[in-house]
């Protein structure tokens, strides 16, 4: 289908970090099921490195393809830099994605965010615990 | 290749593109003038009308040739509102889950000033004749319910509604481009007065339609110009197409019980196999439905995706989900038979070819079921759904 970019229908078709991780430092879940996109990712983090990552999504080619994408583009990166990711540089990365379908990356964007800011309060409860 | 998505257009008869292309090449005149190559193309364009009249049971002055279904649907709604005004009526009954082509010229003769009521179309995705007959009023101006639906494939009781119209006294539309070619359709003992018909939904062109508008009824014209078409639609006729429609039309109708039984009976190995995958829904009545029409949701999984990876391993088929209607909603359609939005999102509609064969109905099963599996393996919500944290749906 020409609807999507080659690079998109490789990340659909062969999603890379697929699943979960169990003893995950950060989670973090974006979307709702009336709206019909939900991505969940999951994050291990080792001395601010992003060591592991793996994402769930509900959601149409692009949207697989975004999560896909996003996580190759955190993974093995500090903290720091994954923070900076924009959904732009996501869709850019995929060789564009259609304009309604930018919504997509966004969500991947929010994601992967809500995931670092659960690791971020997870990491300060447990100083204020020490 | 399996193309199984024969509810959004089929492929051109060979019969009917033999005469597209004999008429093209032949009779190419214009069917107004006096020449004799244009009074040929006035045969042919009359004797398809005659054809086309005969099938459907009315006479060859109450078809009106168009350039499709829309533009039907779009007539007969705009002809039955202009004869309400002249009478002081503007109420029009409709059904929640019509196709685009009615709702949207009844939206914008709400904004005209008419009101509209639009029947529910219950779980089994019918309407009842008993709340049509509820909601008609004094100043009911039509009744616009289609025959078919073009999602679910639901069969409404037509005779039956027309029934409580012609009692009213009020005109009834039908929305037929689903129906057409496919079951018997039959406007007198159907108590119809306007019909809406589209060639490529019976192995016809594209871009050719008609509207039956029994006599009596006052046609507004939607195009101005020339005299064509008893003067109510104005453009140099589309022979080719208006005859390889007939051709087609004609060809469906021969074969109709026969293929008719043929295909429903591989409809319903399709829907047995596929009833089979846990927590999924056959959408709309399992009888009361299109010999080709199978429209599954799924519950957990999206349907774009489900598509794409359908169509890798060469199935063509549909769905109704937000992604694949390019909007925020699912399908008006799922919506209106009580599918709530995280279920509609997952649906599919796969609507079979004539020529479909056992082994064919087999290889989709075993495919739907693998990618729904396989989708379903890293979805957050069948996540939840599976542990526990949310209850079913489906
Ligand atoms: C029920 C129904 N009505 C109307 C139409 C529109 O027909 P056409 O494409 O010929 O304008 C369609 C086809 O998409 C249909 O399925």
């Amino acid at each position: 289908m020409a609807l999507y970019s080659e690079k998109v229908m490789d990340h659909f078709r062969n999603p890379r970090n697929v699943g979960v991780i169990e003893d995950a430092d950060g989670v973090g879940e974006v979307g709702n099921a009336k709206c019909g996109d939900i991505m969940k990712m999951y994050l291990k983090i080792e001395n601010d490195i992003i060591e592991d990552v793996k994402f769930e999504t509900f959601g149409c080619g692009s949207a697989i393809a975004s999560s896909s994408m996003a996580t190759e583009m955190i993974k093995g990166k500090p903290v720091a830099e994954a923070m900076k990711l924009t959904n732009k540089a996501v869709a850019e990365a995929l060789d564009g994605l259609p304009d309604y379908k930018m919504h997509c990356s966004v969500l991947a964007e929010e994601a992967i965010k809500s995931a670092l800011e659960d690791y971020e309060k997870k990491r300060a409860e447990k100083t204020d615990a020490q | 290749m399996i193309y199984a998505d024969n509810a959004a257009t089929t492929r051109i008869s060979d019969a009917a593109l033999n005469t597209f292309i004999t008429l093209s090449r032949d009779t190419y005149g214009n069917a107004s003038s006096l020449y004799t190559v244009g009074q040929r193309a006035k045969e042919a364009l009359e004797q398809a009308r005659a054809d086309i009249a005969s099938v459907i049971h009315a006479e060859p002055r109450e078809i009106l040739f168009t350039s499709g279904g829309s533009e039907a649907d779009n007539q007969a709604i705009r002809s039955a509102a202009v004869l309400g005004l002249s009478k002081g009526k503007k109420h029009i009954i409709s059904s929640a889950f019509e196709h685009h082509a009615v709702l949207h010229t009844l939206n914008k003769l709400e904004k005209e000033g008419f009101s509209v009521t639009l029947l529910p179309v219950h779980e089994d995705g019918l309407v009842r004749p008993e709340e049509l007959e509820d909601a008609i009023r004094e100043d009911t101006c039509l009744v616009t319910i289609m025959y078919a639906n073009n999602e679910i494939g639901t069969i409404q009781p037509i005779r039956e509604l027309g029934a409580v119209c012609r009692k009213h006294g009020v005109i009834f539309h039908t929305d037929a481009v689903q129906a057409i070619g496919h079951i018997p359709v039959d406007v007198e003992a159907d108590n119809i007065d306007m019909l809406s018909a589209s060639a490529h939904k019976f192995h016809g062109p594209k871009g050719v339609g008609f509207l039956y508008a029994k006599k009596g009824i006052r046609l507004t014209n939607l195009i101005e110009g020339g005299a064509q078409e008893r003067g109510k639609r104005a453009g140099t006729e589309n022979i080719p197409g208006i005859a390889a429609m007939a051709t087609a039309l004609k060809e469906a109708i021969a074969s109709l019980s026969e293929r008719a039984e043929y295909v429903a009976a591989r409809r319903d190995r399709l829907i047995a196999g596929l009833s089979a995958i846990p927590h999924s829904a056959l959408n709309g009545d399992a009888t009361k439905r299109l010999p080709s029409n199978v429209n599954f949701c799924f519950e957990g999984i999206e349907g774009e995706s489900l598509l794409l990876l359908l169509d890798d391993r060469g199935i063509m088929a549909s769905s109704g989900s937000a992604c694949t209607s390019g909007s925020l909603d699912p399908s008006h359609v799922l919506l209106a038979i009580g599918r709530v939005h995280d279920v509609a999102h997952g649906s599919l509609r796969l609507s079979l070819g004539d020529d479909i064969t056992d082994d064919e109905v087999d290889y989709i099963i075993k495919n739907v079921s693998e990618v729904v599996t396989y989708l379903r393996g890293f979805s957050p919500i069948w996540r939840d759904l599976t542990a526990g944290k949310k209850p079913f749906i489906l």
